[in-house]
Order: C-alpha cells, then sequence, then structure tokens
C-alpha cells in the first residue's frame, strides 16, 4: 500500500496552492473598477445608505481584512448574497451547478464512445482510407470552434430536422437528456480529437510491444490480443489525458452554456461578469478552480490504480 | 546524451534548411493556407467587394448569390467582406496573443531553471496556482476586471498563457546548465545573463517554438470565442466571434451570417495545425 501514501501527504501540500487560488481569486474581484454598491442602489441613493451597504458587505475594511475575512468566511461557508439575484450564493451555485454536472458527465461519456470507437478504427485499419479520414477529422477538429459547433449542429438538427430543442434544460431527468444532447455532442466533438490522436498513438504502440508478439506465439486469435491486451493498456494514457483536459473541458462549458442557454455555472459566470455581480464571479471561479485541483487528485489516484508500475 | 555538440547547429534557420528538401507533407500545405490568409488580411482594403462596416438597409439577409457571395447579415453588410477584414483581429489575435506569454515565459523558465532554490520553487509554485484555473474561466476573470476588448484580451492572456512556455524552457534549462558548454561558458567568466540568453536560450527554445505554433490555434479559438461571449472584439468590429454571435438571433432564416466565419476559423486554425504538426515533424519533436 505504500503506493497509495501520497493520498495522505498530497493534500497537504496543495494548501500553498489553494491559498494562492484563493487569494487571486480575492484580488481579482477587487480589482474590478466600479463601485457594485451605486450600481446596486443606482445613482439616486444617498450618502448614508451607500455607507450603510458598503459596511453591510465589508467592503469599508482594509483589503488585507477584507482577505481574512474572505478566508474565515469560506471556512464558514458563508459566501456571502449576490447583489443581482438577491439570495446567498450557495444557494445560487448549488441550483446551477447540476446543469453543468449533468452536461460534463454527458460530454464525457460521449467523448469516449467516439474517441474509443474512432481510434480503434483508425489503428485497426492503420494508412488505410479509415485511418486517413480519421486523421484529418483528428487534425481539422483541433480548431473547431466549439461555440460555431454548436451553432452548425443547431441549424442542422433543431431548425432543419426539428429533433431537438434549440436551448433550455428541461423539466425531467429524460428532459435533461433530450435538452443537452446537442450540447454534450458540441463539446464532445471538439474534445474528441485530442483524445483520438492519443489513443491512435498508444493503439499503435501496444500492437508493435513484445507480449502482442508472444500471445500471438502462443496462438491467442487476434481479436482476442487486441481486447484482452493493446485495448486496456492503451486505455490508460487516455483516461490520464481526459483528466489533464479537465480545466479545458470546463472552459468549453462555459461556451457552449451560452450558446445553448443552459441554466448552468458557465452562463452564471458570463452573466455576472456583465452584471458586475462580483461576488459570484469570485465563487464561480473558486468553485472552477477546486473542480481542477481535485481531478487532478483524482486522476493521480486512478493512475496509480491502473498501472502498478507508476509511483508518485 | 541527445544533445548536439555544437549549439550552433541546433537554432532553428540551421535545422530548417538542413532538413528543408525533405519537409514531412503536413507542412507545405499548412504554410500555404497560413500564408493566403495573412494576403487577405494585409490586402483586406483592396481585395474586399464592400465595406465592412457601412449599413446598408436595402441590402439586409439576402441569400449568397453573384452580388453577395457569401450573403449579406440583417445591417445589409456583406458577409465576405467582413470574413476578409476579420482575419486582420482574428490573426493579430493568435500572433500578438502567442508571443507576449512565449517571451514571459522563456524569461521566467531559464530564470527558474538556471537559478534553481527559493527563486525556482516560488516561480514553480505561481505556476501551480495560475494552472489550477481552468485556462479560459481564469481569462474571462481577468477580463472582467479590466474590462472586454482587445488590450484586455492580451494582457490576460499574457497572465495566464506564459506557464506552457516556462515549463518546456526551464525543463531543457535544467539539463542544459550542466552540460559542457555552459561549463565552458561559466569558465570564461561570463555573466549569467550571457549564459542564460547566448548560450542556453538558442539550445532551449525549439519545443518552445514548435509549440507556439499549436498555440496560435488555441488562442484564435480563444479570441473568437471572448468575442462571441462579448468579452472581446466589440461590434461593430468585423471579427469571427462576433460575426457568428450576431447571426445566430437569424439562424432560421439567414444561416450564412454565422455559418461562413466559422468556417474561417477552422481553416485558418487548420493551417496552423498543419504547420505545427510538419515542423515538429521536420525538426524530428513530439510533443
Amino acid at each position: 500500500m505504500g503506493r497509495y501514501r501520497f493520498i495522505l501527504w498530497r493534500p497537504l501540500q496543495l494548501v500553498p496552492v489553494l491559498l494562492g487560488v484563493s487569494l487571486i481569486s480575492f484580488l481579482l474581484v477587487h480589482a474590478i473598477p466600479g463601485d457594485p454598491v451605486r450600481i446596486l442602489l443606482g445613482t439616486r441613493a444617498t450618502a448614508a445608505v451607500i455607507e450603510a451597504t458598503r459596511a453591510q458587505y465589508g467592503l469599508d475594511q482594509p483589503l488585507a481584512l477584507q482577505y481574512v475575512y474572505f478566508l474565515k468566511n469560506l471556512a464558514a461557508g458563508e459566501f456571502g448574497k449576490s447583489i443581482i439575484f438577491k439570495v446567498g450564493i450557495p444557494k445560487l451555485v448549488v441550483s446551477r451547478i447540476v446543469p453543468t454536472l449533468f452536461l460534463l458527465g454527458y460530454a464525457i461519456l460521449l467523448s469516449v464512445v467516439i474517441a474509443i470507437g474512432l481510434a480503434v478504427l483508425a489503428a485497426i485499419y492503420r494508412g488505410r482510407l479509415a485511418d486517413q479520414l480519421v486523421r484529418v477529422y483528428s487534425t481539422a477538429g483541433l480548431g473547431l470552434p466549439a461555440f460555431w459547433l454548436g451553432i452548425v449542429l443547431i441549424i442542422l438538427f433543431s431548425i432543419q430536422l426539428g429533433l431537438f430543442p434549440v436551448s433550455g434544460y428541461g423539466e425531467t431527468p429524460l428532459d435533461h437528456l433530450h435538452h443537452l444532447f446537442l450540447p454534450a455532442l458540441t463539446i464532445a466533438l471538439a474534445l474528441s480529437p485530442v483524445l483520438i490522436r492519443n489513443l491512435r498513438a498508444s493503439l499503435l504502440a501496444e500492437m508493435e510491444a513484445d507480449y502482442v508478439k508472444a500471445a500471438r506465439s502462443r496462438g491467442l486469435s487476434e481479436a482476442k490480443i487486441f481486447r484482452r491486451h493493446v485495448f486496456r493498456n492503451s486505455l490508460i494514457p487516455t483516461i490520464t489525458l481526459l483528466g489533464v483536459n479537465v480545466g479545458w473541458l470546463i472552459g468549453g462549458t462555459v461556451v457552449v452554456e451560452q450558446v445553448f442557454s443552459v441554466p448552468g455555472l458557465g452562463s452564471l459566470m458570463v452573466s455576472s461578469i456583465f452584471a458586475r455581480d462580483y461576488l459570484v464571479v469570485q465563487v464561480v471561479t473558486l468553485a472552477f478552480a477546486l473542480a481542477v485541483i481535485l481531478t487532478n487528485f483524482l486522476v493521480d489516484i486512478v493512475t496509480v490504480a491502473l498501472d502498478p508500475r507508476i509511483k508518485l | 546524451m541527445t544533445l548536439t555538440p555544437t549549439h550552433r547547429a541546433a537554432t532553428l534557420p540551421f535545422r530548417l534548411a538542413s532538413q528543408g528538401l525533405a519537409a514531412p507533407t503536413a507542412l507545405k500545405p499548412g504554410a500555404a493556407i497560413s500564408l493566403a490568409w495573412l494576403f487577405f488580411a494585409i490586402a483586406a482594403p483592396l481585395i474586399a467587394p464592400y465595406d465592412p462596416i457601412a449599413q446598408d438597409l436595402e441590402q439586409t439577409l439576402r441569400h449568397p448569390s453573384l452580388a453577395h457571395w457569401l450573403g449579406t447579415d440583417n445591417f445589409g453588410r456583406d458577409v465576405l467582406t467582413r470574413i476578409v477584414w476579420g482575419a486582420r483581429f482574428d490573426l493579430a489575435m493568435g500572433l500578438l496573443g502567442v508571443i507576449v506569454p512565449f517571451i514571459l515565459g522563456s524569461a521566467i523558465g531559464l530564470v527558474a531553471g538556471y537559478f534553481g532554490g527559493i527563486v525556482d520553487m516560488l516561480l514553480m509554485r505561481l505556476l501551480d496556482i495560475t494552472i489550477s484555473f481552468p485556462f479560459f474561466v481564469l481569462v474571462i476573470a481577468i477580463i472582467s476586471v479590466l474590462g472586454a476588448g482587445l488590450v484586455s484580451f492580451f494582457i490576460a492572456v499574457a497572465l495566464v498563457g506564459w506557464v506552457s512556455y516556462a515549463r518546456l524552457i526551464r525543463a531543457q534549462t535544467l539539463v542544459l546548465k550542466h552540460s559542457d558548454f555552459v561549463l565552458a561558458a561559466r569558465n570564461l567568466g561570463y555573466g549569467r545573463l550571457r549564459i542564460m540568453a547566448r548560450h542556453i536560450l538558442p539550445n532551449a527554445v525549439l519545443p518552445a517554438i514548435v509549440f507556439s505554433m499549436s498555440d496560435v490555434v488555441l488562442t484564435i479559438l480563444l479570441g473568437s470565442s471572448l468575442s462571441y461571449l462579448g468579452l472581446g472584439v466589440q461590434p461593430p468590429s468585423a471579427e469571427w466571434g462576433v460575426m457568428i454571435a450576431e447571426g445566430q438571433t437569424f439562424l432560421a432564416t439567414a444561416w450564412w451570417i454565422s455559418f461562413f466565419p466559422g468556417l474561417a476559423i477552422v481553416t485558418l486554425a487548420l493551417g496552423f495545425s498543419l504547420l505545427a504538426d510538419g515542423l515538429a515533424e521536420t525538426l524530428g519533436i513530439r510533443e
């Protein structure tokens, strides 16, 4: 179990990173020009009311003290109120996080299906037409702008064929699957080229490995060798790559949520930027950073679990 | 050791010249596409048939035709004209948006790798913190502070994008600083700055140059996405992301307004992707 000891000390190592992340989120928002209190109260508010509101949000304190309060509040789970929505930020974030997680999970599922299908096809028919086509897709696909891809899918599947809704999230889980299909497909089509390149390369590398020759000489069928050995071993780097790309995935959902008007965390962030609802921007940025840190930690665990040779 | 014996031999122009004849398949089409867009961008006032900004309210939402090859938008502006002009913004975002992070990151990577110790530790913690944020999220958070626009875009990209270059250059520097030619330079009494800039950097920079080509693709996508969200280039400027956003309202009746600018992004990005692949192959570098 020595290999798993990092699960204990890694979180300690993360403390300075977490502090840095919180400091950057804090400073970012405090550098925003424009006075949120004036925006909130409008131009006709009296000086006394402005002062009172400023005190209410703690904006009259020195910056260093505000940061200490900020950390204290974070630790206590007190994130403040949204100036625009007039509700507690935790409540707001929780209500918006579910569509985002749904979309992320859906998108990952579709990208994995697409990536495995096409990479295996390309590796088996190496150098032939299928491989060439997959290579064209995985090269051209690297430069596919997700927001435009979403719009093309809307033109094709929503407007021309009427199969999927143009926007929204729906009411029931089945509705969600229907509403979020195009957004998830958009992200999957934009993400899969990287995965395909990686998986194809590792499939080809594994197919040349000595243990494959050994298995062949023992008389195993090609299909069995591929399924049992080559495919399984090739998946490890692709899973790691997927984990590494979680930051990219989150960025992708921010844009795609906007294209399809999905009421998730990303569209909350964008609308809060335009509304100068800076506490919300701060908490969402922080939440996204925490998601990345946590995912990288989980990916480390999965990598160690999958490959007995790896030590962290 | 995989290091070349004389560090002159490793510099980019030399390697390109020595292997230019055997250039792999991706390099030439990549260069052709990228240069074509560069030409469109420079020659925009000469080759674009109409004015990119002026409205013509009698010609709104026209289908693609002989007069307007790619149709017109809701203000009667010619889509083809706006795409040609838009190449200026998107190329500028892609190229300038890579140069500053490249320089900043290389400097940080060199200093961290060469000096080591506490300097390295602090710079690498800063790097860890920066990469803990999703790239796109940190960029829009910074832009939300600075206000939407091109200048904010370049500042935000520099503040976030330096990390990749710092990592690449630092990794090379860590190896190179123990090599014979650096020891020799040190024994000759050369200053640190001179050793870093004249001896280490030319040998360390190649992977960063190759990466910068694919980084151009990412930065073009980033810039057009931000403009689509309303955080980058502002309307009525003819930028591809802006055009796609403006056309979204009219998808059901005038799909061409949003469709063609996207194709422009895809081809420009493809050009630089191929260039990056070809360059990496020519130089024998795999990322």
